[in-house]
């Protein structure tokens, strides 16, 4: 079955209007990008989107309660809900430092974002 | 020099900065390397502003040339600031400016150790936007907990690790409404609706696509009109509106939330301004300002979401290095002194745009919104002859337009405006 992804790329201000040709899991055809960033982007995209997901994670005796943290590369989306769980678990002590690890999951450094 | 509190210890500077966050940082640390001897006062008792609840990456692309999150992006500027030895005073709450002459600013400040005076030469005002409330675009109903704005709620999860509610409605689909969506469905709330009064999405295409990763529903040309529950939070009423944003009778429903999260926009913050008789203009909630970031008051700079409501951090720096600048040139001449001022004016499909006056003796950037999308149009400025193609233009997308001196200096005025070709 045909199936047509329509999205507005993301990579650059342009925020070309791309739309993806799609058969079982196939890329057919991308149209309406300005640029070769936009298409890889957008089949991206449609195959296995990534993200990179942030949270905060309580800590002991820090200046706030909490520290930020974020993967320190892009996660397949699917996996999000399961790293979700796995951080809620987490708590770490004082002191914490920008760029610090404070875990890792599946391979993926968790990156502490905030001091505390 | 006259002693308007007796009593108050007084402390002395060429220029005082209100507000720490990016804005009032970029300032301080310019104003630092420019030779001044700077005080930056903040009442939060960390600085950075609203960056260290930013927790998402979006922020520095243009400025560091690099994807931060905004406690990242603030913990830069600290790191510069601290390293140049700019003084600064946290959990220092400025009460008041006053402005005696041309170079005697007075600024009252409480802090933990008391109240001072400082005495400045200049002031650069970076004290940021403060949000709309929900009375301020008239939803009615019960007093309930559970309504919160985006900024409380983001305080609340990403500085204080409490999740607001479990089902959330929100208002409002601009970027920090969005952002907002995405953190709570993270965290595993459920996101009912976001409802947006316009009939396009506020935010950036980045942030829209959010909804879709996480199934939201976006109602737009909707608006929340009443709120019902029993001290908390039961259900939000929803009407649709038409294309001049009148409610349609009949259109109403409900949707059952604990929650309201009300992200209707954010206004500068400028109440302390307008007292000492700084000219706003209506079109922006800002002060009028010339090419320095100059109020209509001598010696006093604004910058940041003061000046105008940004979405990109990375200008709001920008804006506080040239206040910056524009405080050192005050201070070494005595007054900013131009032959004449450009003034700038928004035509046809420009909403706002600042700064309000040039002098035509330096290039400058113009900030400005338009009032509606579109697409395949043409920026202009007729008077000079300037045109510039965009394929795409909208209200959430604040343009960036850098003029040269040479562009600009026999013109008296200039008209922005975003036609069709
Ligand atoms: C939810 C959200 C998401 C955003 N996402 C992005 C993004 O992805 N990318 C991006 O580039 N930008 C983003 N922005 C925009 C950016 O964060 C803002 O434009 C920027 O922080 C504004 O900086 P500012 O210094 O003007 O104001 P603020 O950061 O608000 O700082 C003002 C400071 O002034 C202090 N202050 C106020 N009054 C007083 C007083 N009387 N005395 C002493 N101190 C005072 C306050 O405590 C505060 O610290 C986002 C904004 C929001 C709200
Ligand atoms: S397709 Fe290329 S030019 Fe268009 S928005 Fe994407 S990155 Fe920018």
């Amino acid at each position: 079955m045909k199936e047509i992804y329509r999205f507005t790329c993301i990579v650059c201000p342009l925020g070309c209007s791309i739309e993806v040709e799609v058969e079982d899991g196939k890329v057919l055809e991308v149209r309406g990008h300005t640029c070769p960033r936009g298409e890889e982007w957008a089949v991206q995209e449609v195959i296995s989107p990534k993200r990179v997901v942030m949270t905060v994670i309580p800590v002991e005796n820090g200046a706030l309660p909490t520290v930020s943290v974020k993967t320190a590369e892009p996660i397949p989306k699917e996996k999000i809900p399961e790293l979700m769980r796995f951080l809620a678990e987490i708590k770490i002590k004082a002191p914490v430092n920008i760029g610090d690890v404070v875990a890792e999951w599946d391979g993926v450094k968790i990156v502490a974002t905030r001091g505390a | 020099m006259m002693k308007p509190f007796p009593e108050v210890p007084m402390l002395s500077y060429d220029v005082v900065v209100i507000g720490g966050g990016p804005a009032g940082m970029a300032s301080a640390i310019k104003a630092k390397e420019l030779g001044l001897k700077v005080l930056l006062l903040d009442e939060n008792d960390y600085l950075g502003g609203i960056l260290p609840q930013c927790i998402h990456p979006g922020f520095g692309i243009h400025y560091f040339r690099e994807e931060l999150t905004g406690p990242e992006f603030a913990a830069r500027l600290a790191k510069r600031l601290v390293e140049l030895g700019v003084e600064y005073r946290t959990s220092a709450r400025v009460l008041e400016i006053r402005n005696y002459s041309d170079l005697e600013k007075f600024v009252l400040f409480t802090s933990p150790s008391g109240i001072y005076g400082v005495w400045a030469k200049a002031v650069i005002y970076a004290a940021g936007a403060r949000e709309r409330h929900a009375f301020e675009i008239g939803i009615v109903g019960d007093r309930v907990s559970g309504i919160y704005t985006a900024g409380e709620a983001q305080t609340l999860m990403d500085i204080y690790g409490v999740l607001p509610g479990k089902e959330i409605v929100i208002v409002g689909s601009g970027d920090v409404g969005l952002i907002m969506a995405r953190r709570f469905a993270l965290e595993g709330a459920k996101v009912k609706a976001v409802i947006e009064l316009m009939p396009y999405p506020g935010g950036l295409a980045r942030n829209v696509m959010i909804l879709r990763d996480f199934n939201i529903p976006l109602y737009l040309s909707h608006k929340v009109v009443e709120v019902r529950g029993k001290g908390r939070v039961e259900r939000v009423k929803v009407v649709r509106v038409d294309e001049n944003l009148k409610e349609i009778p009949g259109s109403e429903f409900w949707i059952e939330a604990d929650t309201l999260v009300i992200s209707a926009g954010l206004v500068p913050a400028v109440k302390k301004l307008k007292k000492i008789g700084v000219e706003i203009d209506p079109a922006t909630a800002g002060p009028v300002v010339n090419d320095r970031l100059e109020t209509s008051v001598p010696g006093i700079f604004v910058a940041g979401n003061s000046l105008v409501i940004n979405d990109l951090v990375d200008y709001v720096a920008e804006q506080g290095e040239l206040a910056a600048e524009g405080a050192k040139e005050f201070i070494e001449n005595g007054g900013i002194e131009s032959r004449k001022w450009i003034k700038v004016e928004t035509g046809e499909n420009v909403r706002l745009v600042v700064p309000h006056y040039l002098s035509g003796e330096r290039d400058v950037h113009l900030y400005l919104r338009v009032s509606k999308p579109m697409e395949d149009v043409e920026l202009r400025i007729p008077e000079i002859g300037k045109r510039l193609k965009l394929p795409v233009v909208k209200p959430a997308e604040m343009i960036r337009l850098k003029l040269k001196a040479e562009e600009i200096r026999n013109a008296e005025k200039l008209t922005v405006e975003v036609v069709r070709p």
